[in-house]
């Protein structure tokens, strides 16, 4: 049987709304997990050893779980939080938890990639530590911000693809259900053909901005 | 003014404990450009940081303009630091910013109105001379420009002392000296007390009033510049002068004495602020029978003084070489007869009477 037209333009808008959901969600809480790790650490403007030792290890842990295995572990937590452990919708709340750490993680390495030199300046002119955040370690990191946010969201697209364990829906399950379990190939190579399509333009979306930011030609 | 009273700082690595500071007793003058040289790790870049506590002493105090800045209150001690002004190596500016958005910065932190704001920055940007750079990005200027936005960056706030790190060392020797006359005419025009720290003698000699030498945490030689340079004590401090003043006696000048008859004597004559060279010289040839030949010269300025040395050969009899030697020493002139020496030393026997030392 022959998938029609119009189911593969819903799963790929599926696709979207989970991607852009727990990528708004997932790139909140990974700012201010990834912000914590770094101005927490030993000798950081905002040391403190005690929250540092609480969200680095909770931030491992998260990032160790394959997806597939956080997607079923956390219903009974993503039913308490929206109501159905089902759906589209459900299956944003793993993809956060999923999203987030991996988002610290790399707004972590971008903002310790800032000379340290600037952060010197900015205690010099008397700059608070919310100052020092949100004037000079985030512009500073701005580029390469823009990149692992990049990173991440391709990291998304990926995951949504086991969505359809949670009857989520989108293009990677249409090419499961459709494709692997019905042999339709012609729908395999379709939603693939979608998804190299939407990964390349997110990454020419997110070289474009990260290189008008550096200034380079 | 700033004043260190037994400041001490110490880092603890591991189980190591690093004595950067060990009771620092050093007092910089309202006015002053006073310098801080030693080699690395001497404890230079840590007794400015103590300044405005980018390091808090371990003991003793700083005092600046007569405050204890570790004694004041978070909010206190932010508006203390807007009178603290410092300039960095490597310039430490955003680069995610225009020149513009550099140099407002402090001022954007404290919470300043725009209109405010693009008056103070145009103003600090014609005194560094880059009021047409406003727009242009960090990475779109030279060395020597950037470090024009960190000095502007740092007037903003209208500061009365500032902090230079080895503000030019990362700078080739021509944009060093431009901008160190511009850290000059921050001192003159602006009153601006300047602490600058660097391991060029150069730096030094070119702007400096007042000089305090560093080695293990410690001062261990402090004085006016004029000093410093005539009449260094440490050996540390004879090395940084001699870096810059060549104060040795080529091997050619030992070769002559070699050759030397009774009728000849090789002196070395060293002016501090006094008239340099050519009339002493020609007048002791008029004056007496001898002859006055300079054999090596090497005179620079400090602080717009002449100072430097020149060996001279006085051929004559030996009376009338005494009286010219007599007379060069009531000039003023200090004086030293070079004579043979033993072995690879260039050590030389001295005979002298006084000399003028001014500043
Ligand atoms: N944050 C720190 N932690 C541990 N040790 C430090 C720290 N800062 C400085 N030190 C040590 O203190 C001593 C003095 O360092 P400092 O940076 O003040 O030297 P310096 O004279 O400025 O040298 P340089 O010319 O290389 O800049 C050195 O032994 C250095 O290793
Ligand atoms: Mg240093």
């Amino acid at each position: 049987m022959k998938v029609s037209t119009q189911i593969i333009i819903n799963a790929l808008l599926d696709t979207l709304y989970m991607v852009s959901i727990s990528l708004i969600f997932g790139a909140i809480l990974g700012f201010i997990l990834g912000i914590v790790l770094v101005v927490t650490r030993k000798g950081h403007i905002l040391e403190n050893k005690i929250i540092f030792s609480i969200v680095n290890p909770v931030v491992n842990t998260l990032r160790s779980i394959p997806f597939i295995i956080l997607l079923v572990a956390i219903i009974p937590f993503t039913r308490l939080l929206v109501g159905t452990a089902i759906g589209t919708t459900a299956a944003i709340v793993p993809l956060v938890l999923h999203i987030g750490p991996y988002i610290s993680r790399l707004i972590e390495n971008s903002l310790l990639e800032v000379d340290e030199g600037i952060i010197e300046a900015a205690k010099a002119m008397g700059a608070s530590p919310f100052q020092i955040i949100h004037k000079f370690l985030l512009p500073e990191a701005f580029p390469s911000l823009i990149l692992s946010v990049t990173t991440a969201t391709i990291g998304l697209i990926g995951a949504t693809a086991m969505a359809g364990a949670v009857g989520g829906g989108g293009l990677g399950d249409v090419a499961i259900t459709y494709g692997y379990q019905r042999f339709d190939n012609v729908t395999i190579l379709v939603t693939v053909v979608l998804l190299v399509v939407l990964v390349q333009i997110i990454q020419s979306i997110g070289n474009t901005i990260e290189r008008k930011l550096r200034r380079v030609a | 003014m700033i004043e260190f009273i037994n400041t001490t700082k110490e880092f603890h690595v591991g189980q190591a404990t690093v004595k950067a500071l060990n009771h620092i007793n050093l007092t910089i003058q309202k006015g002053d450009i006073f310098g801080v040289i030693g080699f690395s790790g001497a404890g230079k870049s840590t007794l400015l940081r103590t300044v405005n506590l980018l390091e808090e002493p371990t003991s003793g105090e700083v005092l600046v303009n007569g405050k204890n800045l570790t004694k004041l209150s978070k909010k206190q001690l932010r508006e203390e630091k807007k009178n603290i002004g410092m300039i960095f190596q490597h310039f430490n500016l955003l680069h995610s910013k225009t020149v513009f958005d550099n140099v407002a910065m402090p001022l954007v932190l404290s919470g300043a109105n725009k209109s405010k704001i693009a008056a103070q920055v145009q103003e600090v940007l014609t005194f560094v001379g880059l009021q047409d750079k406003a727009h242009r990005f960090i990475d779109e200027l030279s060395g020597g420009q950037k470090q024009r936005v960190g000095i502007a960056r740092a007037l903003i706030t209208k500061p009365t002392i500032l902090l230079c790190d080895e503000a030019t060392s990362a700078l080739d020797p021509q944009t060093t000296k431009s901008i160190l006359a511009l850290l000059k005419r921050v001192n003159s025009e602006y009153g601006i007390t300047i602490l600058m720290i660097t391991h060029e003698m150069e730096v030094i000699r070119d702007i400096c009033n007042r000089v305090a030498v560093m080695e293990n945490g410690q001062i261990i030689e402090e004085d006016n510049v004029l000093h410093i340079f005539s009449a260094p004590k440490q050996d540390t401090t004879k090395n940084f002068v001699q870096s810059v003043v060549r104060n040795e006696i080529p091997q050619s000048v030992y070769e002559q004495l070699n050759v030397i008859d009774g009728s000849k004597r090789i002196y070395n004559m060293k002016f501090i602020g006094v008239d340099v060279g050519q009339p002493v010289v020609s007048q002791v040839a008029k004056k007496f029978a001898v002859d006055v030949n300079v054999l090596f010269g090497n005179i620079t300025e400090l602080q717009g003084i002449p100072f430097g040395h020149l060996i001279v050969e006085l051929v004559g009899s030996a009376t009338e070489i005494q009286k010219a030697f007599l007379y060069i020493q009531s000039k003023n002139i200090h004086m030293e007869e070079v004579v043979a020496h033993e072995g690879e030393h260039t050590d030389y026997h001295q005979r002298t009477v006084g000399y003028a030392v001014h500043g």
